[in-house]
């Protein structure tokens, strides 16, 4: 086993990837591991939340960058921010809860010390005692640790534990698409987070997650019993009741599409690792509820422009290495890494601001179904994650392959595209950009 | 012999009056409740789907909340919100020989208690119970466990019980789920 060293000196992260394969070491190791939280996530932007899910002042929500507990908060001005939730005193986190409400400061349940929600002290218990001690209200010792950076785009909140590096806007580049095309679809602009998460834990390297996004190889092998039960149903349904079968079949019906099929589809890369899959579920039917939507749409954006939102056909951006967004059905999957063989997603759902409430049904179907604990999809995914895994820890072998198309990556203007569906870009795109990551002292 | 006043006063004793009638409707109701409750974890840990079925109406939902102040399984985000097609399509892939994730199958053995028969409407015939559930999985080397709540929503038949409505409240609902559940609890 390739092992890095603790701090990553005279390390050279080329030696654990090649054009097109990568060491095991890059998935199993947990020096290795330890040092993709330090450089990649204690560097890059990383998704905190959407702005609703703390609509009101004293609002929080948390999460985690890397290894450090996170919260993000609304403050009594209405602005967010994202703070090391951890109080300054002793050291103790401030809340323990996923969401909540603090009303105009958090309190810490030690001592007692007290903030506003922009991370300021604003008021320690009997503060005599440091009269003449170096401890002032005005040091910032003596307050929350803010995030160094804090962007929004559209809603979608980013933090970054590093002060230098570019801004949210130029690092997302191509993925604003996921956003873009989540809000666009909405007639007033804007998306509403549905206030329930669903954790899954992937007993598999992050990484893993994120290389099946854009993996159109895999789905009609992987969730072959699951499309074809679907499809199956979808003809008794119209057999027995004479009625075609609500949509939400169709989103697991589709995994029946035969491999040569998903060769037509495209993915791009984007600098930083960003990729986009494009779609094919062909989610634009011609039944009432879409007419009315569509309607709704063409009074808010006119014709040519409602068209254009409509007809941009993208199934997952994935936003590296933190975030993969589903943006026609309002979705999006956040990655938290716990370990080298351990992740936790944390999934959320949106909706269409000013859409009609069956559009949003369509969402709500495909979290349900596809993203819930319950799902039919992501057990047989998850089964697959683990078992790379296994084998990954093992010592059957110590490269992984991405050879598919390999050396046929046509690049123009910095975007990269593929030749075929099928070809294993994504997965070399995104380790140029874990290398670039890791190779920063 | 006795008298026959005494022998009609101990005939009068044996004709159960209107209290006892009352127990009697109540002792047998819950009896067929928990027999249904019974029945019904075996057919899970024996994995017999078409009794699984057929243990509901046919405009029965399996529900698992996501959130335990929600009221219906309509429009809200649920773990599990499952009509009989729904139901029939989570069957489907299970016994495909290619759901790669049922190689090994994983096991469950359920437990239900804590019966109460919350309502019993004799003009509708429909019988509202609570019960609590704990339930072993295992699968892959691993054993998980899971308890919590069932409210079963019950509609008299010829034939005995159906479910109209099963709500599950599973006390880890907004918990993080270590993988994920393949079929119902």
């Amino acid at each position: 086993m390739l092992h890095a060293p603790k701090d990553g000196a005279g390390w050279d992260p080329r030696d654990l990837v090649e054009p097109d394969r990568a060491h095991r070491a890059c998935y199993a190791d947990q020096e290795v591991f330890d040092l993709e939280i330090e450089r990649i996530f204690h560097r890059s932007w990383i998704y905190a939340g959407h702005e609703s899910q703390v609509p009101n002042p004293g609002d929080f929500t948390t999460f985690q960058i890397g290894h450090q507990p996170m919260i993000m908060t609304r403050a009594a001005d209405g602005r967010i921010h994202v703070l090391y939730n951890r109080c300054p005193h002793r050291g103790a986190m401030l809340t323990n809860e996923h969401m909540g409400h603090a009303g105009s400061t958090l309190i810490c349940s030690y001592h007692s010390w007290q903030f506003k929600l922009d991370g300021r002290v604003h008021a320690i218990p009997t503060p005599d005692g440091y009269a003449g001690t170096r401890l002032t209200t005005d040091n910032p010792d003596c307050s929350m640790k803010p995030a160094a950076r804090v962007e929004g785009y559209r809603g979608f909140w980013f933090a970054s534990l590093a002060a230098d590096g570019p801004d949210l806007e130029t690092w997302l580049s191509g993925a604003k698409a996921a956003f873009d095309d989540m809000c666009d679809r909405a007639p007033e602009g804007e998306v509403e987070v549905v206030p329930t998460c669903f954790r899954v834990i992937q007993k598999s390297n992050w990484k893993i997650f994120l290389e099946n996004q854009l993996d159109a190889l895999h789905p009609s092998i992987t969730h072959g019993a699951a499309g074809k039960a679907a499809a199956e149903v979808e003809q008794e349904f119209k057999a027995e009741t004479g009625d075609d079968a609500p949509l939400q079949y169709h989103y697991l019906s589709a995994f029946t599409t035969p491999i040569y099929k998903w060769d037509g589809l495209q993915t791009r890369g984007f600098p930083h690792g960003h990729c986009i899959l494009e779609g094919y579920m062909g989610l634009r039917p011609k039944d009432p509820d879409t007419l009315e939507y569509e309607a709704v749409m063409e009074r808010a954006y006119g014709k040519a422009r409602t068209e254009e939102i409509l007809g941009t056909n993208i199934h997952h951006v994935l936003v590296y290495p933190c975030l993969s967004v589903q943006a026609p059905l309002q979705q999006l999957r956040a990655v938290r890494p716990l370990g080298p063989d351990r992740t936790l997603t944390e999934i959320w759902h949106f909706r269409l601001k000013g859409a009609p409430e069956p559009i949003y049904r369509r969402s709500l179907h495909y979290f349900n179904l596809v993203n819930s604990p319950s799902t039919m999809i992501n057990a047989d995914d998850l089964n697959n994650f683990w078992r790379c895994q296994q084998g990954l820890e093992s010592e059957g072998g110590d490269w992984v392959s991405f050879h598919r198309n390999a050396g046929q990556d046509p690049v123009e203007n910095g975007v990269t595209t593929s030749v075929t569906g099928l070809s294993e870009m994504p997965m070399r795109h995104m380790f140029t950009a874990w290398t670039d990551y890791m190779g920063e002292g | 012999m006795a008298p026959a006043s005494q022998r009609e006063a101990a005939v009068a004793d044996a004709v159960p009056d209107r209290a006892e009638q009352g127990l009697l409707a109540r002792l047998e109701t819950q009896w067929q409740v928990e027999q249904l409750l019974t029945r019904q974890a075996e057919i899970l840990d024996q994995r017999r789907w078409s009794d699984w079925l057929s243990l509901f109406t046919s405009d029965g939902h399996y529900w698992m909340p996501a959130d335990p102040a929600q009221t219906s399984g309509e429009g809200v985000p649920s773990i599990f919100y499952e009509d009989r097609w729904l139901m029939r399509t989570r069957v489907k892939r299970l016994e495909h020989p290619r759901a790669w994730s049922q190689t090994p199958r994983n096991r469950t053995s359920h437990v239900v208690g804590n019966v109460v028969v919350e309502s019993d409407d004799p003009a509708t015939g429909i019988v509202v119970a609570r019960s609590k559930f704990h339930v072993v999985e295992f699968r892959l080397d691993a054993q998980r466990y899971f308890a919590g709540s069932y409210r079963h929503t019950l509609v008299r038949t010829p034939d005995g019980f159906r479910i109209r409505l099963q709500r599950v409240d599973i006390v880890n609902y907004d918990g993080p789920f270590d993988y994920v559940l393949q079929f119902w609890i």
